[in-house]
């Protein structure tokens, strides 16, 4: 198990350099980063200089490494155009991305899991197709596009919800729907088929041979099994909403992780831009990790090894 | 009349011309035609047969287990007395882990991988008695002893993966004998385990039986193990029954051709080192889709005749029961 857990840890960090190196060459590559400092009216002598005192003018493995070095170390450098350093604008958005995508999941899960179920009691029956239906529709809208159609109808047209911004949680309520909307379908499935598939094992036959009652034997048999991968695909994909918020904080302007990284991309600040890149990745690997370890806590077949 | 008040001459188990229908691509499968037996107090019968002739759905029939879609008609099934037939499935399920135990044939997955063995034991006894977790706990040891596992509270605690499948299906034997059944019935309990265990539960199972004074429904296809264990023996093929009999007139005198070649296809039958190769019976079982006529057997049988094509009655022999019309000659000589 110690082996299984440092093997893990040491693949997601591998993971996490993989993807910090391949943002910085992506940012370096989008284009001279010190002219766009500077700005179109600058002269070659300004582009220069800034160059210069920026260290942009060294080579990419001397540059990733000094930004590693002070990354590492906690600094992720100064914005070109917040007052405060990286690491406070990232404390100070993170709680507001991560809440979000708590929300959505926990909504998501709320409304996964016993539709998942009750669908599986009786495969292909019309509650089944009807939740089905349902989780396709949900699957195959873009989430930006469901949340225009949303802020449309809910916020223009009935005016019951704040368009854009994020400063009471009336803000929150048409994200969350989006982000549950969107995460809900994958839930749902792996619940039912994982579900339709317990509910065929000999241990529930064994169940209802010992005269338990349906709901126990639907729950606390058949559902204890079912949830073991249903729980690890949640943390992934809590990582997914994480990292998925930069389209979504952009359409409803919530001051998240996700709208600073756009904004800081259109005004080309790409010391917050590295940063953010290289905590949603971080996010991710974590929970990813985290999902590896809870089906592992999860699965006592899996425990011991 | 009450459950509680069972005279001795009143059987525990009473089936009477029991049907299952199971839907299939093909067709619907008549998987079990017009079974008929009884189950007295603290007796054991062995249902035996090959694999598909219908021995496990009687079983599940009996105790509303059959899988979806499958139906089940009967002239009448019931247990102490009960019709359990029209009981309804809310009275079954409380029949079923208290007064009527289950021992199925794969231990493994019988138990549940993520619940603890004295999770699995403790929740029979509270689903049927209005007891307190710590008796149910210690009712769990006590069968964990009973059942000769040792080291029982260490084991409650424990995963079934972590067992070796003899104690897994001793867990399962534990676990049906919670709440002090009246009956317990077994399907194929020594099937998936290995040649050593067999013997080793086989012989747990009868202590128990005598122990506790059960009526055994053994289902199995093993002859071997029948003639250690029964009392009575009640043969099925394709989904009927053809020879019923005392363990020990059947075995010397078995009367339907299907039950001497079974016995002859026993190891200990023929002689030992005579080098001669072990019996067979030619042929297979019939298609159990749509309705039959005449002996499902007959295709198989050394002594078909014509008049196997008509349709042929259980007949009773005295005491013993055959679907055969060779089966009243010995009778009718003697």
């Amino acid at each position: 198990m110690v082996r299984y857990v440092a093997r893990q840890f040491l693949l997601s960090l591998a993971v996490l350099v993989a993807v910090s190196i391949v943002g910085f060459v992506l940012l370096r590559a989008s284009g001279d980063l010190a002219q766009r400092v500077a700005g179109a009216e600058a002269t070659a002598a300004d582009v220069a200089r800034i160059r210069v005192s920026y260290g942009l003018d060294k080579s990419l493995p001397v540059q990733y490494l000094e930004w590693g070095q002070r990354a590492v170390s906690g600094d992720l450098g100064r914005s070109l155009f917040f007052p405060e350093n990286v690491s406070t604008l990232i404390a100070q958005r993170l709680p507001i991305t991560l809440g979000l995508g708590a929300l959505g999941l926990g909504a998501a899960l709320l409304i996964g899991l016993p539709l998942g179920t009750l669908s599986a009691l009786r495969p292909n029956g019309l509650f089944d197709r009807a939740v089905l239906t349902i989780a396709v529709l949900g699957q195959a809208m873009p989430p930006f596009w469901l949340g225009l159609l949303l802020i449309i109808f809910f916020g223009l047209n009935l005016g019951w919800l704040p368009v854009s911004g994020s400063s009471s949680w009336q803000n929150l309520v048409m994200p969350t729907a989006v982000l549950a909307i969107a995460t809900m379908p994958t839930i749902m499935r792996l619940t039912r088929s994982g579900m339709i598939d317990q509910l065929r094992a000999d241990y529930v036959r064994t169940a209802r041979a010992k005269g338990l009652k349906p709901l126990s034997v639907v729950v606390k048999h058949a559902l204890r099994n079912a949830l073991i991968p249903v729980v690890a695909i949640a943390a992934v994909q809590l990582g997914a909403l994480v990292g998925g918020s930069v389209v979504l904080e952009t359409v409803f302007g919530i001051q998240g992780l996700g709208y600073l990284a756009w904004e800081s991309i259109n005004r080309a600040d790409y010391p917050v831009v590295q940063a953010v890149v290289l905590v949603l990745g971080g996010f991710y690997c974590l929970l990813t990790f985290v999902s590896d370890m809870l089906h592992a806590f999860l699965d006592p077949r899996l425990r011991e090894q | 009349m009450t459950t509680t008040t069972v005279s001795e001459s009143q059987p525990v188990l009473s089936v009477r011309d029991l049907h299952v229908r199971l839907p299939h691509r093909a067709g619907i499968v008549h998987a079990v035609r017009g079974v008929s037996f009884d189950l007295q107090r603290g007796e054991t019968v062995c249902i035996v047969g090959e694999s598909g002739c219908g021995k496990s759905m009687s079983a599940m029939a009996i105790l509303n287990l059959l899988p979806r879609g499958a139906k089940r008609e009967a002239g009448a099934v019931s247990f102490l007395g009960e019709d359990v037939l029209n009981a309804g499935e809310r009275r079954m399920s409380e029949l079923r882990g208290d007064k009527i135990g289950m021992i199925f044939q794969e231990p493994l997955t019988a138990l549940n991988p993520s619940l603890t063995v004295g999770e699995q034991l403790m929740e029979v006894f509270r689903r049927h008695r209005p007891a307190r977790k710590g008796e149910a706990r210690e009712r769990a040891l006590e069968m964990l002893g009973q059942v000769g596992i040792p080291n029982p509270s260490e084991r409650m605690s424990q995963y079934p993966h972590q067992l070796s499948g003899g104690l897994r299906q001793r867990v399962v034997i534990a676990m049906a004998l919670m709440c002090e059944p009246i009956m317990i019935i077994a399907d194929e309990p020594t099937t998936a385990l290995d040649v050593t265990i067999q013997a080793q539960i086989l012989r747990l199972l009868i202590d128990l039986k005598d122990r506790f004074g059960l009526a055994l429904l053994l289902i199995t296809h093993d002859l071997a193990v029948a003639s250690r264990v029964a009392d009575r023996i009640v043969v099925m093929y394709a989904g009927e029954v053809v020879e019923e009999a005392e363990t020990s007139a059947f075995f010397a005198a078995p009367r339907h051709p299907y039950a001497r070649g079974l016995i002859g296809c026993l190891p200990s039958a023929q002689a030992h080192g005579s080098g001669a190769p072990l019996q067979i019976i030619p042929g297979t079982v019939p298609s159990l889709i749509g309705e039959m006529r005449g002996c499902a057997f007959r295709e198989r049988c050394p002594e078909a005749e014509p008049v196997c094509r008509e349709t042929i009655a259980l007949r009773d022999l005295g005491g013993r029961r055959a679907r055969c019309v060779h089966a009243g000659l010995a009778e009718a000589l003697a």
